[in-house]
């Protein structure tokens, strides 16, 4: 008897609506093209952000995030033994860089998307579920803060706050909530409209279990979307403003950075113009590839989700 | 009526919009120091020495709200302060590095915007084939690509390798001293403009030759946006019962996607061109650090590194007028292209 029953559990579990819709989805993101490569390329980074001190032990144990340097000459030098991908200015190692420089890329990217989306669902599912005069004051003040352009306010923010990488995912936290919060308010107020929502209401559940348990799973779509095309879009921007020399401190393994100080190596002496062409082009194809990576997946994510597209 | 009532509550909008700018910027501010506040009204190093005064004349010890109404009388004066950076006042030099933007983003914004279309319907409607993948494919490179870098790849090569083929900044020293003779007439300070207007037509050349990496930056980055629009927006109209009809009643494919399809898909990119624009500003300072264009971009990226408050403060303030302004100008034309907007 108690085997029959576990095997029907478990059945009722397979035709869960929520579960056979996750594996119809995955089945589409393991089929499309560009979604895979995205995962690939996402995936090869995280690994070499998890390997980091294997693939490259750093020198100063207590310090990680700093590069180490041999001697203080502004040439750079080529890749050879001890240095892959050869040395930037002042003698930091290149490779080195770029392989903690994935950490420091995944926590800008994590920290700043997972604490906008926080933000914004609070502020969403208030603002579209109780509607009324906190909806518009909320939604007034989203539209403020979205008549600005996100990357002059987050310089001035950052500016005001004082230059380091800590203070760039702050303000990009503070100029990128908004949008999430104006996704999720959007789609909990049509949901909010179904016929499933009236009728927990009619057996009596309360409000939060209204909202967590019926309202955000099926109105989180969407900004989850967002979110995995925002992860490169934050990367980027973050190393844009370190570019512009407002993030982390020289030597701090930090892709924006990097190119930062290869500005004054882009051309070389007369006769050989590419003589310095690894200073400038491997910390910004590392970004690339990752902001990339981001964005394929994001993208086909966008199209596997779409109600219009969804089931063609 | 309808469509000046419409008018008329979109610029009270506009006006809330803009106070709420005001908010945001004054809370920035509110996160330096009085002595930091202090040094947007000082021009001479003497005067640090009676800082305080200065902090009591401004008012910048007082409560939040009497500073926020000292600050909005002054901004509504036009005294925006002394940017450190250039040596001027804000104004001035606003005036001084706004034609240098505006010739940049003469030129990028309608290719941006006319390539963007022509790639987003070519790509819907040969939707799925080769044509199609590579375009996407192309878009979502140019939508990774970091500006900055992106920016002096294309100097190494154009610069370093065809030997000064594509120089930065904005024009040769030869150029520039002409420009800056009395020769020259600088009627709107635009150079390639001023340039034709003059009849100098090496002048003109050697301000193309140093416009061209820019504006390609500019576009390669910016682009995406407007093709993924176009497309989407393509594709719909493509299923729409208009189309069927117009080939039913048989239209050419060529009357058939110009003339039914793509002015029925373009009224989504005029509504995000708004949007365009502010993404543009930011394009804006990453490209002109890169190419030492010194323009607005160049002043307010040097400006936050050097810790030039008023400067900063303007950009935002400039920004977010920009925004609400073209913003209101493409919703009315929206609105007078389509009567549903209008009606509804």
């Amino acid at each position: 008897m108690y085997f029959l029953k576990k095997r029907r559990v478990v059945r009722e579990f397979e035709q869960h609506p929520r579960l056979k819709e996750f594996r119809f989805s995955f089945g589409k993101i393991v089929k499309n093209p560009l979604s895979v490569t995205g995962l690939s390329l996402i995936f090869i980074f995280f690994m070499i952000a998890v390997f980091a001190p294997v693939i490259s032990p750093p020198k100063y144990e207590h310090e990680p995030f700093r590069i180490p340097h041999e001697g203080y000459s502004i040439i750079p030098n080529p890749p050879g033994p001890g240095h892959p991908f050869g040395t930037t200015t002042k003698q930091y190692d290149i490779f080195y860089g770029v392989i903690w420089g994935a950490r420091t890329a995944f926590r800008i990217g994590f920290m700043v998307v997972g604490s906008i989306l926080i933000i914004g669902i609070a502020v969403g599912s208030v603002s579209g579920y109780f509607g009324g005069i906190v909806d518009e004051i909320l939604m007034r003040v989203v539209d403020i803060f979205m008549s600005l352009p996100l990357f002059i306010l987050a310089m001035a923010i950052v500016t005001a706050l004082g230059r380091s990488l800590d203070n760039i995912m702050r303000s990009l936290i503070i100029v990128g909530w908004p949008i999430y919060a104006r996704t999720i308010r959007s789609s909990i107020l049509t949901i909010r409209e179904e016929d499933f929502i009236k009728a927990a209401k009619a057996l009596g559940a309360g409000t939060f279990k209204i909202i967590f348990k019926h309202i955000l799973p099926n109105a989180i779509y969407p900004a989850l979307i967002l979110a995995s095309l925002d992860i490169g879009a934050m990367v980027l921007t973050a190393a844009a403003l370190s570019f512009l020399g407002l993030g982390a401190q020289e030597g701090y393994a930090d892709w924006g950075q990097m190119v930062s100080l290869a500005r004054n190596y882009i051309v070389g002496p007369q006769g050989q113009p590419f003589l310095f062409w690894y200073v400038v082009t491997i910390p910004g194809l590392f970004i690339l590839f990752f902001v990339l990576g981001w964005n394929l997946l994001g993208d086909a994510l966008r199209d596997i989700f779409d109600p219009k597209l969804r089931r063609k | 009526m309808n469509f000046l009532n419409y008018i008329i509550r979109r610029i009270l909008l506009l006006v809330v919009v803009l106070i709420g700018v005001t908010l945001i910027i004054f809370a920035i501010l509110t996160l330096f120091s009085p002595e930091q506040r202090a040094s947007a009204f000082i021009r001479d190093i003497k005067q640090l020495s009676d800082i305080n005064s200065i902090i009591k004349t401004y008012g910048l010890d007082r409560p939040v709200y009497v500073q926020y109404y000292y600050w909005i009388r002054q901004v509504l004066s036009g005294n925006f302060g002394w940017s450190t950076t250039v040596s001027r006042t804000v104004m001035d030099a606003f005036k001084f590095f706004l034609p240098n933007t505006v010739e940049l983003a003469l030129y990028s914004a309608p290719l941006i915007i006319l390539v963007g279309i022509w790639l987003g319907s070519i790509s819907a409607v040969h939707r799925d084939k080769p044509v199609d993948h590579f375009t996407r494919f192309l878009a979502i490179i140019g939508w990774s690509l970091p500006t900055f870098w992106f920016g002096l790849v294309l100097l190494m090569v154009f610069y370093g390798y065809f030997r000064g083929l594509f120089p930065p900044e904005i024009l040769g020293y030869k150029a520039q001293a002409y420009v800056n003779s009395a020769d020259f007439v600088q009627y709107t300070r635009i150079n390639t403009i001023d340039a034709l207007l003059n009849g100098k037509l090496w002048i003109f050349v050697d301000a193309v030759r140093h416009l061209v990496l820019p504006v390609i930056t500019l576009t390669v980055v910016q682009i995406a946006l407007v093709m993924r629009i176009m497309r989407s927006s393509m594709l719909e109209a493509m299923g729409k019962g208009y189309v069927l009809t117009a080939r039913a009643k048989g239209a050419s494919q060529k009357v058939v996607i110009k003339k039914h399809a793509r002015r029925n898909a373009l009224l989504p990119v005029v509504t995000v061109s708004g949007w365009l624009f502010a993404q543009l500003m930011a394009g804006v300072v990453i490209t002109e650090t890169i190419f030492n264009r010194k323009g607005l971009g160049w002043w307010w990226a040097h400006a936050a590194t050097q810790l030039d408050i008023p400067a900063v403060l303007m950009a935002v303030l400039f920004n977010g007028v920009l925004f609400v302004v073209t913003n209101l100008v493409v919703d009315i034309l929206y609105a007078y292209i389509d009567p549903r907007v209008r009606l509804g």
